[in-house]
C-alpha cells in the first residue's frame, strides 16, 4: 500500500516546517497568557522568525534543491530573500509592538499568529517552483492579511479597507488562476522548470500561451501593486491600522518579487519580448500615475502608497531589460538591480511607516502630512532621521535609494533602452517634490503640537538603527549588491 | 609630498565637525557650537594648505591621488586627486568656510548648531566634488550638497524660502538626472569604467559626443547658471540667509563652471567645437543682457545675484575660447568672483542685519554712519565692476584677451560688460552709501564691529593681492590647462 510513498526530502523546507510548528504552538499557548502587554507572544514570535533565520543559515547549501515532487524549491536567492523576510517581519513586529497595545482590538495572539502565517505564505512564495503552490503561498499570505486588515472592526475605514483588499484581492487570484490554467492547457504541466522545458524545445502553442500570459501578468500586477492594477493600494494602505499597513508595504515586496521571477524568468523566458512590453507599459504607466498621484495626497499614509506604486513601477525597470532581442547577456545584471532594489525599498518603506508609528500614540494616528510639522524642533534626530529616508526614497546619494535608482537604471542603459531611462529619471524628479514636501514640513515649518515623542526606548533604537542603516548602506552598497547578484546567478 | 591623505582629510574634517557640532544640541549651548564650527573649519582650511605648498606646478597631471575600491559591483572607485584646475578651488572652499561660519556668529539665534552643521557638511561635499576622479563619486558629492543648501534656504532664509528651496532643488536635480544617464553611457561605451581620467582618453562619434555635451552642458548650465536657466538663482539668493548666499555665489557656482573644464570639454571635444558658438552666445547674453537686468534692480541681492550671473557667463565665454588665455582667464576669475561676490553678500548682510531691509530704496548716506564699513564696500564695489588693481580686473581683462583672439565682436560685446558692471555696481554704491541720510533707520546705525571688520580686511587682503599680484594663482594653472587644450585639440572621432 505504501510501495509509492517516499518521504519527500524535508531539509529545503526545514523554517516553513518549523515555523508552522512554532505558529501553532503560539496559538495555543496565547490561550494562557495574561499579560494585557502579551510580551509572551511577542516573545516567542520573535525567537520563531530567529530560529527560521538559524535554520535557513545551516541548511543553505548554495545548490538548487528540489522537493515535494519539485513542487517547491530551495536556492540562493530564495535563501536571500527570506533571510531579508525574516529581518523585515521581525522589525515590523517590533515596531508595531507599542502600536497595537495601545489599541485594544488587536491586541490579541491572533495578530502575531497571522503574521507568522502571512511569512508563511511568503516563504512558500519564494520558494515556489509550481502553479499550486504559487497560488498556496499566495492565498495564505492574503488571507491572513484579510483578516489583519480588518482586525481593528470597530474601525469602519479599516473594514472598508479590508472588504475592498478582500474582493480585489479574490479578483486578482482569479486571474492568475486564469492565466495559470491557459497554460497548462499549452503546455500540459504546473510545474515551472518544466514550463520552461516545453517551451524551450517548442511546439507550444503560442497564441494560447501569450493569453495565459496576459492574465499572469495582470494577477502578478494586481500583487505588485502596479498600474492599473493599484487600485487597491492607496485604499487598503490608508485604512488599514498602521502596523498592518507597514507589514503590507514591506514583507510582501520581497515575495511579490520572488513570484515574478519564478514566474516569469524561470518559466516563461523564452516568451521574454512579450511580458517585457507588458511590463514596460506598466512600469512608465505606474511610474507616471505613483508619482502625480502622490502629490496631490494631504494623508502621508496615501502618499506612501502612490510612492510604493512609482517604486514598484521603477523596479519593474530592472525585470524589462533582461533580455534584448533575444539575447540574456544583461540577464543577471538587471535582474539583481531589481532584486537590489526590492531589498532597499523594503528597508525605506518600514523605517517611514515604523516612524508614523513611533509619532502615533494611543487614540491618536500620525497619519497626516500635517502631524508631521515642526518635527525637527520636537525631536532634531527623529527628523533627521526622516530626512533620510525622504531623501533615501527620493534616490539623492548618500542613502541606499540612491544606489537602488541607480543600479536599476544603469541596467536600462546597458540594455540600450535610453528613452526609458529619460522617463524614469524625469518621473523621479517630479517624485522628489512630495518627498522634499515632507522635509520642508519638518524642517521649515513650526510645529502644531509641541508634545514631545511618547515612544519607548527599543522603538526608539531600532528606527534609529533603521534610518542609519539607510545611510550606511548608502555608503557601503557592495555587500547587498553582490550577494544579490551572487544569488541570482547560483539560481537561475 | 606629503603621504597625508589631504584631500580625504579635506572631504572628511569639515564633515566629521559638522556632525560633531550636530551633537551638541538645542540653542542653550549655541557657543560652544560655534566655536565647534569654527575650530573645524579652521582645521579643515589647514589641511588644505599643503596642497598649495607642495604642489607641483609644472606637473599637469593629477596630484594627491588618492585610489581605493568602492563598490567593485559597478568598478567604482574612491578616487581623488587635484590638479591646477581644482587645486585653488579646495582652498578657497575651505577659507570661504571659515567666513560663514563667521558671517553668522551673531546673527544667527535659532538652531545654530544645526547652520553651522549645514555649511560644515557641505563645505566637505563641495571638496568632494572638485576633487572627485570617478564619475559615480563626483556625481554623488554634486547631489548630495543639495540636501544642506536645501535645508539652509529653507530654515533660515527669508519670507519666500519655501519656494525659493523647491526652486533651488528641483532646478538643479533636473540638470543632474541627465548628467547622470551620461554617466551611465559612458560606463558602458567603456566597457565598464567610471574614471574620468579614462573617459577623457575614449574616442567617441560625434552623433554620441553631441548628446553627452548637451546632457553635460544642462546639468552644469543649471548650476553655473547661464542664461535661460538662470532663474533660481536670484530667488535662492535673495531668500537665503547671509552664509547661504555667500556659498552659494562663491562656490557653489564654481561648481557647474568646473564640471564643464572637467567634463564637457575633454570628453566630448569636437562637440565642445561644434556647439562653442551657442555656449559663446549664451555667454554674452548672459554678459550683456542680464548685466542690464542687474542695473534695474531694487534690490540689493538681487542686484548682486545678477551681477553674478554675468561674471559667470564670462567664465563659461572664457573656457569656450580654447585657448590658455581663455581659460586662464575664467579661472581666475571664478575665483576672484568667490572673494568678491562673498564680501558683496556679506556687505549686504551687515546692512541687513541692522535695518532689515535689502531694498536700496531704505538707504542713503551710509557713509555718514558707518564710514569704515563704506570704505570697504567701496573697494568690493569696485572689484566687482572690474577696476584695475583688484582681482576682478585680471579675470576679465584676460577673458576678453583670449576673445579678441576668437572673434573681435565677441570680444567687444564682452568688453562692454565693463561699462554695464560698473554702472550697476557704483550706482547702486552712490544710492545706498552716498547723498544724505535717509531716515531714521540709517540714522541710528553703528559702523561695523571687529568680527566684521576682520572678515571684509581678510577678504580685501584676498582681492587686492589677485589684483595686484595674481602671479602665484595663474601659475599652479599653467601645466593643467595646457594639457587640458592638448586633450581638447585631439578630435575623439575615429
Amino acid at each position: 500500500m505504501f510501495d509509492n510513498f517516499v518521504v519527500p526530502n524535508l531539509l529545503p523546507a526545514a523554517p516553513e516546517i518549523f515555523l508552522v510548528i512554532m505558529a501553532l504552538a503560539i496559538l495555543l499557548i496565547d490561550l494562557t497568557v495574561k499579560d494585557s502587554r502579551r510580551t509572551v507572544t511577542f516573545v516567542l514570535t520573535q525567537l520563531t522568525l530567529i530560529g527560521c533565520a538559524a535554520i535557513q543559515f545551516a541548511t543553505s547549501t548554495g545548490e538548487i534543491g528540489y522537493t515535494f515532487s519539485n513542487m517547491f524549491v530551495d536556492d540562493l536567492m530564495s535563501d536571500l530573500l527570506k533571510l531579508f523576510l525574516y529581518m523585515t517581519v521581525i522589525i515590523v513586529l517590533f515596531y508595531s509592538r507599542g502600536y497595537v497595545i495601545d489599541r485594544a482590538a488587536m491586541n490579541k495572539g491572533e495578530y502575531y499568529v497571522l503574521a507568522l502565517f502571512a511569512t508563511l505564505g511568503m516563504m512558500v512564495m519564494i520558494s515556489a517552483n509550481h502553479f499550486v503552490t504559487i497560488y498556496i503561498g499566495l492565498e495564505l499570505l492574503s488571507l491572513s492579511l484579510y483578516a489583519m486588515v480588518a482586525m481593528n472592526r470597530d474601525s469602519v475605514v479599516s473594514t472598508e479597507a479590508a472588504m475592498k483588499y478582500f474582493v480585489l484581492g479574490a479578483l486578482a487570484s482569479g486571474l492568475l488562476l486564469y492565466g495559470m490554467s491557459m497554460i497548462y492547457g499549452a503546455t500540459g504541466t504546473l510545474e515551472i522548470t518544466a514550463i520552461a522545458e516545453r517551451l524551450y524545445s517548442g511546439g507550444v502553442n503560442r497564441t494560447v500561451m501569450v493569453f495565459g500570459l496576459v492574465f499572469l501578468v495582470a494577477g502578478l500586477a494586481f500583487k505588485l501593486g502596479v498600474v492599473p492594477f493599484h487600485m487597491w493600494i492607496p485604499d487598503v494602505y490608508h485604512g488599514a491600522p498602521t502596523s498592518v499597513t507597514l507589514f503590507i508595504g514591506s514583507a510582501p515586496k520581497l515575495a511579490a518579487f520572488a513570484i515574478v521571477m519564478r514566474l516569469l524568468v524561470n518559466g516563461l523566458i523564452t516568451l521574454a519580448q512579450d511580458w517585457q512590453s507588458m511590463l514596460i507599459i506598466l512600469s512608465v504607466l505606474s511610474m507616471a500615475i505613483g508619482n502625480l498621484a502622490a502629490i496631490a495626497q494631504t494623508n502621508f499614509k496615501r502618499m506612501l502608497a502612490y510612492s510604493a506604486i512609482s517604486h514598484m513601477g521603477f523596479m519593474l525597470l530592472g525585470i524589462v531589460t533582461g533580455v534584448v532581442g533575444g539575447d540574456a547577456r544583461y540577464a543577471l545584471n538587471a535582474y539583481s538591480s531589481a532584486m537590489f532594489y526590492v531589498i532597499a525599498y523594503v528597508l525605506m518603506s518600514a523605517g517611514t511607516f515604523g516612524m508614523i508609528l513611533m509619532m502615533s500614540r494611543a487614540g491618536f494616528e500620525a497619519d497626516e502630512l500635517e502631524d508631521l510639522k515642526g518635527l525637527n524642533k520636537r525631536s532634531p534626530w527623529f527628523a533627521g532621521v526622516m530626512l533620510m529616508l525622504m531623501f533615501s526614497m527620493a534616490g539623492v546619494p548618500f542613502f541606499i535609494g540612491f544606489f537602488a535608482k541607480f543600479s536599476v537604471l544603469q541596467a536600462v542603459v546597458a540594455a540600450g533602452y535610453i528613452w526609458l531611462a529619460i522617463v524614469a529619471v524625469l518621473f523621479s524628479l517630479i517624485g522628489a517634490f512630495y518627498y522634499l514636501r515632507v522635509v520642508k514640513l519638518m524642517y521649515f515649518d513650526a510645529p502644531a503640537d509641541e508634545t514631545p515623542l511618547s515612544a519607548g526606548m527599543d522603538m526608539r533604537i531600532l528606527i534609529s538603527a533603521n534610518g542609519l542603516a539607510v545611510a550606511f548602506l548608502g555608503l557601503f552598497p557592495q555587500v547587498i549588491m553582490s550577494l544579490c547578484a551572487y544569488a541570482l546567478l547560483r539560481s537561475l | 609630498m606629503s603621504t597625508y591623505p589631504l584631500l580625504s582629510l579635506a572631504i572628511w574634517i569639515p564633515i566629521f565637525a559638522g556632525l560633531v557640532v550636530l551633537t551638541t544640541g538645542g540653542d542653550r549651548n549655541a557657543p560652544l557650537a560655534r566655536m565647534l564650527s569654527l575650530i573645524g573649519a579652521v582645521v579643515a582650511f589647514l589641511v588644505t594648505i599643503p596642497l598649495w605648498i607642495n604642489f607641483d606646478i609644472a606637473n599637469g597631471g593629477m596630484q594627491f591621488v588618492e585610489l581605493k575600491t568602492w563598490i567593485p559591483r559597478f568598478n567604482i572607485n574612491y578616487h581623488l586627486g587635484v590638479d591646477g584646475i581644482s587645486m585653488l578651488f579646495v582652498i578657497l572652499n575651505a577659507f570661504i568656510t571659515i567666513i560663514v561660519v563667521a558671517a553668522g556668529w551673531e546673527v544667527i539665534q535659532q538652531k545654530v548648531a544645526q547652520y553651522n552643521a549645514a555649511f560644515l557638511i557641505m563645505s566637505g561635499l563641495m571638496n568632494g566634488i572638485f576633487t572627485s576622479l570617478d564619475g559615480v563619486l563626483f556625481y554623488v558629492f554634486f547631489e548630495a550638497s543639495l540636501i544642506p543648501l536645501y535645508l539652509i534656504i529653507g530654515v533660515w532664509g527669508g519670507p519666500n524660502r519655501v519656494y525659493a528651496a523647491f526652486k533651488f532643488f528641483l532646478y538643479t536635480l533636473f540638470g543632474s538626472l541627465l548628467f547622470l544617464l551620461a554617466l551611465m553611457y559612458l560606463f558602458i561605451q567603456s566597457g565598464g569604467s567610471f574614471s574620468i581620467l579614462e573617459w577623457h582618453k575614449l574616442p567617441i562619434p560625434l552623433g554620441p559626443q553631441v548628446w553627452l555635451f548637451l546632457a553635460f552642458m544642462i546639468a552644469f548650465a543649471v548650476k553655473v547658471p547661464m542664461w535661460p536657466v538662470h532663474t533660481w538663482l536670484p530667488d535662492a539668493h535673495v531668500e537665503a540667509p547671509t552664509g547661504g548666499s555667500i556659498v552659494l555665489a562663491a562656490i557653489a557656482l564654481k561648481l557647474g563652471a568646473y564640471g564643464f573644464l572637467r567634463f564637457s570639454l575633454p570628453i566630448a571635444p569636437d562637440a565642445s567645437h561644434e556647439l562653442s558658438g551657442l555656449v559663446v552666445a549664451l555667454s554674452l547674453i548672459a554678459v550683456v543682457y542680464i548685466g542690464f537686468v542687474a542695473l534695474v534692480q531694487a534690490d540689493m541681492k538681487k542686484l548682486v545675484a545678477y551681477s553674478s550671473i554675468a561674471h559667470m557667463g564670462f567664465v563659461t565665454l572664457g573656457f569656450f575660447m580654447f585657448s590658455s588665455m581663455g581659460i586662464e582667464g575664467a579661472l581666475v576669475q571664478m575665483v576672484s568672483h568667490g572673494f568678491v561676490s562673498g564680501a558683496m553678500f556679506f556687505c549686504i548682510g551687515v546692512m541687513y542685519d541692522r535695518v532689515h531691509s535689502r531694498q536700496i530704496a531704505d538707504y542713503g548716506g551710509v557713509v555718514n554712519t558707518m564710514p569704515k564699513f563704506a570704505a570697504l564696500f567701496m573697494l568690493f564695489t569696485m572689484a566687482n565692476a572690474g577696476l584695475p588693481a583688484t582681482s576682478g580686473f585680471v579675470g576679465e581683462f584676460m577673458v576678453i584677451l583670449g576673445a579678441v583672439k576668437y572673434n573681435f565682436w565677441v570680444a567687444f560685446a564682452a568688453a562692454s560688460s565693463m561699462v554695464i558692471g560698473a554702472a550697476y555696481s557704483l550706482w547702486m554704491y552712490k544710492r545706498v552709501i552716498f547723498g544724505d541720510v535717509a531716515n531714521h533707520h540709517v540714522a541710528e546705525l553703528t559702523d561695523i564691529n571687529k568680527r566684521e571688520f576682520a572678515i571684509l580686511a581678510v577678504l580685501a587682503i584676498a582681492t587686492l593681492w589677485m589684483g595686484v599680484y595674481p602671479q602665484p594663482f595663474t601659475e599652479v594653472m599653467h601645466a593643467s590647462v595646457n594639457d587640458l587644450l592638448h586633450h581638447v585639440a585631439i578630435s575623439k572621432i575615429q
